[in-house]
């Protein structure tokens, strides 16, 4: 294994984005692997009922809680990740940042929009103007 | 056994004694309370000169129609039909900044002032800001924002209504080039009536202020709303 290029697996203790579903955008572990096609997730800092849920509909993360034995229950898994503080690790990893960033962005009014175009607009004058400043 | 409908064939959902309740005999006939009119008489005696024509007549009082039409008309159906007051989108409240979508004012953000008679939405640009002056719209072709204007001190004058918008009667036929160019050279073109510029001032002026308050807020109202690429109005918020 040492040369594969792979670096995210379908382990016990993943991290797990969930993509759809009423928990779409919250992260949990996987807890079993069921088959090749669904695992027992559970999240129970971040309110995900431990449930099967098929890979399809999954993102594995870079993170993973260290030896976590398999068919763990909620309480196990809980104290795993508040001790290997999972959940900080996620919200402050740039994937998390971008997201959060992208969701507020999306939830802007019209007013709120516009404001932005204006700061957007000021800030490509200051460039351009200090460009112009560093060529002369 | 009426209002006591059956459960089985001869026996009523309610006693007897429940259904006399139900009747109210008890209580009596109903009394109205309406005074009589005096009908007026279909006839009315006229007495009549000559020797010959009895010295009195009996004449109806309404004279029946001398034509009566060969064929029946038939009676247009009576409709009991009235239209129902325009109800206001729950999200269009006075000082609600409004995207006009439809008319020669498309794209402009304008201030809800507030809904007239007809149901049309009374708006302002205000006009000083980006041209839109007092006018009516129709909420079906507004997007209604979530920004807020605070109207708190502006006062709308009565003269404000549905008529202040009508149009005036146009005088008789004329036809259109004879209107333009009257005596060879194009007609001048009517000033807008003061009364109408004063009042628009006067709205004005409390929305401008209130405008001021908010940083950007005038920008916004005199910039134009669209979509571009990968926006989708459903999916927005406003």
């Amino acid at each position: 294994m040492s040369d594969s290029t792979f670096k995210r697996f379908v382990e016990v203790g993943r991290v797990v984005l969930l993509k759809s579903g009423p928990y779409a955008g919250k992260i949990a572990v996987i807890a079993e692997i069921i088959d090749h096609n669904r695992a027992i997730i559970d999240g129970p800092t971040t309110s995900v009922p431990r449930q099967s849920y098929p890979y399809k509909h999954l993102t594995l993360t870079p993170l993973a809680l260290t030896k976590l034995p398999r068919g763990s229950r909620s309480s196990t898994i809980k104290k795993q990740i508040e001790k290997e503080d999972t959940v900080n690790k996620w919200n402050n990893s740039e994937w998390a940042k971008k997201r959060a960033a992208v969701e507020k962005r999306r939830g802007l009014n019209d007013f709120a929009r516009f404001n932005v175009m204006l700061e957007k607009k000021r800030r490509r004058d200051g460039v351009r103007k200090a460009i112009k400043a560093s060529k002369a | 056994m009426a209002r006591s409908k059956e459960l089985v064939p001869g026996v009523g959902r309610f006693s007897r004694s429940q259904v006399a309740a139900k009747r109210g005999l008890w209580k009596g006939p109903k009394k109205s309370e309406k005074p009589a009119v005096e009908p007026t008489p279909e006839t009315v005696e006229k007495s009549i000169g000559g020797d010959k024509n009895g010295g009195k007549r009996l004449v109806p009082t309404s004279k029946a129609p001398r034509f009566y039409s060969a064929e029946d008309v038939r009676q247009p159906k009576k409709s009991r039909k009235t239209a129902k007051p325009t109800k206001l989108r729950s999200s269009i409240t006075p000082g609600t900044v409004l995207i006009l979508l439809a008319g020669r004012f498309r794209g402009k953000r304008v201030v809800f002032l507030k809904q007239l008679e007809s149901g049309l939405l009374l708006v302002s640009g205000p006009y000083k800001v980006n041209g839109v002056p007092l006018r009516r719209v129709n909420q079906a072709y507004v997007i209604a924002t979530s920004t807020h204007v605070d109207l708190e001190g502006l006062k709308l004058s009565e003269d404000l209504n549905d008529a202040y918008f009508a149009k005036t009667p146009s005088k008789g036929a004329k036809s259109a080039e004879e209107e333009f160019f009257e005596e060879g050279a194009p007609k001048e073109k009517e000033p807008f009536p003061q009364s109408k510029a004063a009042l628009q001032k006067e709205v004005d002026s409390t929305l401008i202020a209130a405008i001021k308050k908010t940083e950007n807020l005038g920008k916004y109202l005199k910039s134009t709303w669209g979509l571009s690429k990968g926006q989708y109005p459903h999916e927005m918020v406003f």
